[in-house]
């Protein structure tokens, strides 16, 4: 069916979301295509972690949300995990008190043992650290490391589409490059669309081929990432770069 | 000496059915942060309903197994249809609906069964064994304990149904994203809890006689066991149902009589509480921020 593939593998047509009163998106538009890089940037307060807790049916929303070319706006968030959208929550969703491994079998939980097997060896080549951290207690590992678990946990998971909050948040310069270069093979070698949220405008639109630019949970730019790089205007009043 | 090893080891079968109590009080408490005060009722219902299929005349470990099957789907459809709307509800509300539910138990059994102490038939009939101070119920009933309790260990250690069920306790937002299905989770933890009342009150019911408020002292011991070894840890829980089995007894003979024991099941939630509250084996997670 070739005009299905030629869709975008995520797509967010008049999305409003809030929580209890209060509304924070007023109607956001965007697509991540597929096998392709949508960062989502603004500052703090914009509504970018709300954009993906609403992806993933963790707030009330209004709107339609079609992912796959099937409607998950509305459905239950385990549902809609299972479809194939893997999300990085904001502070990493870390089961402290379980050790590495278990985070990661239950990364691997909606799949067959012997179907993961492959993967959790994909992510121990990802992340070597994590393999000599197994049978250590999750909540004890560094930021770094719980970020790797995080990713690796989702990537379990067997997604089409990654949502990642905010990767590079309270990690040293050399931290975040490893990540930012595993995320890019995540992208590259094995196919997953990627919607990254990043306060780090510089380093998100040089992995990414789309960018949105949040204001207020409003989108006020989008389009190639490219042109945004680019264009000196939106740098300056929105990046501050 | 020998009166002494007698009142130990007798200490030590009902200690089981402590444990069992408090392990399920335990798995409820960890993934609500409530304390289900129904469940000793449960397991009293339970326990009638093994008595009315025996007296239907299925054999023993027939109606054992019906008996714990049926109490899981109970324990189910109570979490599904009567607190699954009570999520995110005040504590009170919560702690309303479990005195609503222990009196209905309480009731329905009264009703049903009459309040009459019926005799409950043990599985575990002869002479008393291990020289003659050890009656063949406690040792057969520790030993289904001590089975039922490693079954649950083992369920939770190494299965990943039992993983995907400790996730969704301890975290259930970062457990749905994994594509867990957390409401499933809980309704089969309250339908586990549930069965293992269910043993607790087919082992105890022998040796105290049936009636509806069977399980009003086990409930208040089992309760001082989880408090004692620690409400936030199933296996430290566990060893505290123990304990208090054997110094419920150690204190019924020697020390306070039969007439405060349970007071002194009061007196050590009190003392606990006030001094250690978090258990002798509470253990607490350390995590990096």
């Amino acid at each position: 069916m070739p005009p299905l593939l030629e869709a975008p593998l995520l797509e967010a047509s008049g999305l409003h979301a809030g929580y209890g009163e209060v509304q924070v998106l007023h109607g956001i538009d965007f697509v991540v295509d597929r096998g392709g890089v949508t960062a989502l940037l603004g500052a703090n307060g914009a509504g970018k972690t709300t954009t993906l807790r609403a992806l993933s049916g963790m707030v009330r929303t209004s709107g339609s949300i079609t992912f796959d070319g099937v409607r998950i706006d509305g459905r239950a968030t385990e549902e809609i995990a299972r479809r194939g959208v893997a999300h990085v929550p904001d502070g990493r969703g870390t089961l402290m008190e379980l050790t590495v491994e278990e985070n990661l079998r239950l990364g691997a939980y909606t799949r067959r043992r012997a179907e993961a097997a492959p993967d959790m060896e994909r992510v121990f080549g990802y992340f070597p650290r994590l393999k000599q951290r197994l049978r250590q207690q999750a909540g004890t590992l560094s930021g770094g490391e719980q970020q790797m678990l995080a990713i690796g946990r989702a990537l379990l998971l067997r997604p089409k589409l990654l949502l990642l909050d905010e990767p590079s948040f309270g990690l040293a310069p050399l931290v975040v490059r490893e990540i930012f270069d595993i995320m890019r093979r995540v992208n590259e070698d094995d196919g997953v669309s990627i919607l990254l949220v990043e306060q780090n405008a510089s380093l998100a639109l040089a992995v990414a081929d789309r960018a949105c630019l949040l204001e207020t949970g409003r989108i006020v730019v989008a389009g190639p990432a490219a042109e945004i790089r680019e264009d000196e205007a939106i740098r300056r009043s929105y990046l501050g770069y | 000496m020998t009166e002494f090893l007698h009142q130990v080891l007798s200490g030590i079968a009902s200690g089981g059915i402590y444990a069992s109590v408090a392990l399920a009080l335990v798995m409820i408490f960890q993934a609500t942060h409530h304390v289900n005060f129904a469940q000793g009722e449960m397991a009293m219902f339970s326990t009638y309903i093994a008595l009315a299929l025996i007296q239907a005349g299925v054999p023993y470990w027939g109606a054992f197994a019906i008996t714990v099957a049926a109490s899981m789907v109970i324990g189910a459809a109570i979490q599904r249809v009567l607190l699954t709307p009570m999520a995110g509800s005040p504590v009170l509300a919560s702690v309303g609906v479990f005195i609503g539910l222990l009196l209905i138990f309480n009731s329905v059994a009264g009703w049903l069964f009459t309040y009459q102490l019926k005799q409950f038939p043990s599985p575990f009939e002869g002479p008393p064994v291990l020289g003659g101070f050890v009656t063949r119920h406690d040792l057969g009933s520790t030993a289904v304990t001590l089975a039922v309790l490693s079954l649950v260990y083992t369920f939770f250690r190494f299965t990943n149904l039992g993983l995907a069920m400790r996730a969704s306790a301890y975290n259930p937002a970062s457990s749905r994203l994994m594509g867990i299905r957390v409401d499933r989770m809980l309704s089969l933890g309250w339908g586990l809890a549930a069965a293992i009342g269910a043993v607790a009150g087919m082992m105890i019911a022998p040796v105290v006689f049936l009636d509806p408020n069977m399980m009003s002292g086990v409930l208040l011991y089992a309760f001082a066991g989880a408090l004692l070894g620690g409400i936030s840890n199933p296996l430290g829980a566990v060893a505290g149902g123990f304990a208090i089995g054997v110094i419920e007894n150690l204190a019924g003979a020697y020390l306070v009589g039969n007439e405060l024991k349970l007071t002194l099941a009061l007196v050590i939630i009190v003392v606990v509480l006030t001094v250690k509250p978090a258990g002798l084996f509470g253990k607490s997670v350390v995590s990096r921020v």
